[in-house]
């Protein structure tokens, strides 16, 4: 099914400037497989070279960060939005 | 040097009561809520884009002592959004342009200064005579130095930090809520997230996450309303949406969990990866260099060189050497457009983006390739000061 990543501004570079995409899943590990197929330039900067998800990268299902549920096999339905959140520390 | 908690109980002034009629006359406040107020001591970590618009709602909400840590000086790249600075404050120590504008915002507010960079050795001796701590610096090192001393002393770190046109806001380090690293239990590698020195900030967005920073420390204060506890703001003021995610405790957190590794304050350069010289990336260490005079001898004697701009075409329209142009993201499916056999000379703006640049171009088998030592900034310094600086 269909859902909703939306892509922070900081990988956006690497999404044709897309700020959602939208991605053909029942997992969110699928959706997130789906996103780097649609924009390979994006795996990198999410996934370590071992495939793992970043740990300075947070995956959210909805409002809920993906390591507090199922993680990757988290299911996805329809109407869902899956947010990717970078640390970023700009202030000055 | 400790200043001792003033008494909740002291009477406002007539003036006082005056200048803060709008708060006095709202139950949610009033007279109890300003003297909380005034009795609190908040530290600003930071008087830039964030610190500004806090550290002046703060002083003219009649928080009674403001501490302001900064070692760093005004300059015209400060003055799009850090509205503490005026023009006429370029060159001065930003502690002395603050202090100004606060006190003269509100000469009832005490202001400490803290002439210096937040490091381990001074961090929890800073933070002894604070209630609240707002952190509005700008890298991952005092990032984590912040939470962690908030989470050892017992202190909430009221957070916001923004990119580009994006802000993230939240509390952090309170007894029963989630800390920084919770949420982000490791910084990333240095170098690929771009600082709003490398990737821009609208000049509005401090502005904004600045005031919902000041507005939680009031609450913080009042203890009124639903503190931004468990709770990540995210505000996009371009699509201008904001949207709310939750922040769990992490059970195994090493500074706040159950188990804490993290007992006092480490290394924190050492933690994110820095090492040395901040600005040096081990790309810019290992390629060859030229230095911008020697460019010039090479142009002026038409020597055969190709000049290869590995910029943004926006940056190239502000100011451009006459290179080609190829955005450093481009050039490997762009690689083609190049000829070996040809010396080639990269830059980009300050030196960074174009030493990756040769690192990646000799790697494939460029090897007439070399860096511009200091990008079109040492140019303009040293050999064209009509080539605009940004």
């Amino acid at each position: 099914m269909s859902v909703t990543v939306f892509i922070p501004t900081p990988l956006r570079p690497y999404s044709a400037q897309q700020s959602s995409v939208k991605v053909n899943a029942q997992t969110v590990g699928e959706a997130l497989a789906d996103l780097v197929s649609q924009h390979p330039d994006l795996r990198k900067h999410l996934f370590s070279e071992d495939g793992k998800l970043r740990s300075f990268v947070n995956v959210y299902l909805n409002d809920e960060d993906i390591r507090f549920l199922a993680k990757d096999s988290t299911p996805v339905k329809e109407t869902d939005t899956i947010t990717i959140v970078p640390s970023v520390a700009g202030g000055m | 040097m400790a200043t001792p908690q003033q008494d909740n109980t002291t009477p406002l002034s007539n003036d006082e009561i005056l200048r803060y009629s709008r708060h006095l006359i709202m139950p949610e406040v009033a007279m109890q809520g300003q003297l909380k107020l005034k009795a609190a001591r908040v530290l600003c970590v930071g008087t830039g884009g964030l610190g500004s618009p806090l550290a002046l709602y703060l002083a003219a909400a009649g928080v009674g002592t403001l501490g302001l840590v900064d070692f760093d000086v005004v300059d015209y790249t400060n003055l799009q959004r850090q509205i503490l600075h005026f023009t006429s404050d370029v060159g001065r120590p930003k502690l002395d342009s603050a202090i100004d504008k606060l006190t003269s915002v509100n000469p009832f507010v005490q202001v400490r200064r803290f002439d210096t960079f937040l490091n381990s050795e001074n961090a929890l001796e800073i933070f002894r005579d604070f209630d609240i701590i707002a952190d509005g610096t700008d890298n991952f090192a005092t990032r984590y130095l912040v939470n962690d001393a908030c989470v050892l002393s017992g202190k909430p770190n009221v957070y916001a930090s923004i990119f580009r046109f994006e802000g993230q806001a939240s509390i952090f380090g309170t007894k029963e809520g989630p800390c920084y690293r919770c949420l982000y239990p490791e910084p990333p590698p240095p170098g690929l997230v771009p600082s709003c020195a490398e990737g821009g900030v609208l000049g509005v967005l401090p502005g904004l996450l600045g005031v919902i920073q000041a507005t939680e420390v009031i609450k913080l204060i009042l203890g009124s309303g639903d503190p931004l506890i468990g709770r990540l703001l995210l505000v996009d003021s371009l699509a201008m949406r904001f949207r709310e995610l939750r922040v769990r405790k992490d059970p195994d957190c090493p500074v706040c969990g159950a188990n804490p590794t993290v007992t006092a304050l480490i290394d924190y350069n050492e933690f994110c990866g820095i090492r040395g010289e901040e600005t040096a990336t081990p790309a810019s260490a290992a390629v060859p260099e030229i230095q911008v005079e020697d460019l010039k001898r090479h142009i002026d004697a038409n020597d055969n060189i190709f000049l290869l701009d590995v910029r943004e075409p926006h940056e190239y329209q502000i100011c451009n050497l006459g290179g080609y142009l190829i955005p450093l993201g481009d050039l490997p499916k762009r690689i083609h457009e190049l000829d070996s056999s040809r010396e080639i000379v990269v830059h980009c703006r300050s030196g960074a983006r174009s030493a990756k640049a040769v690192e990646f171009l000799r790697q494939a088998g460029f090897r007439r390739s070399s860096n511009l030592a200091g990008g079109i900034l040492a140019w303009s310094d040293r050999i064209d000061p009509s080539v605009p600086r940004y």
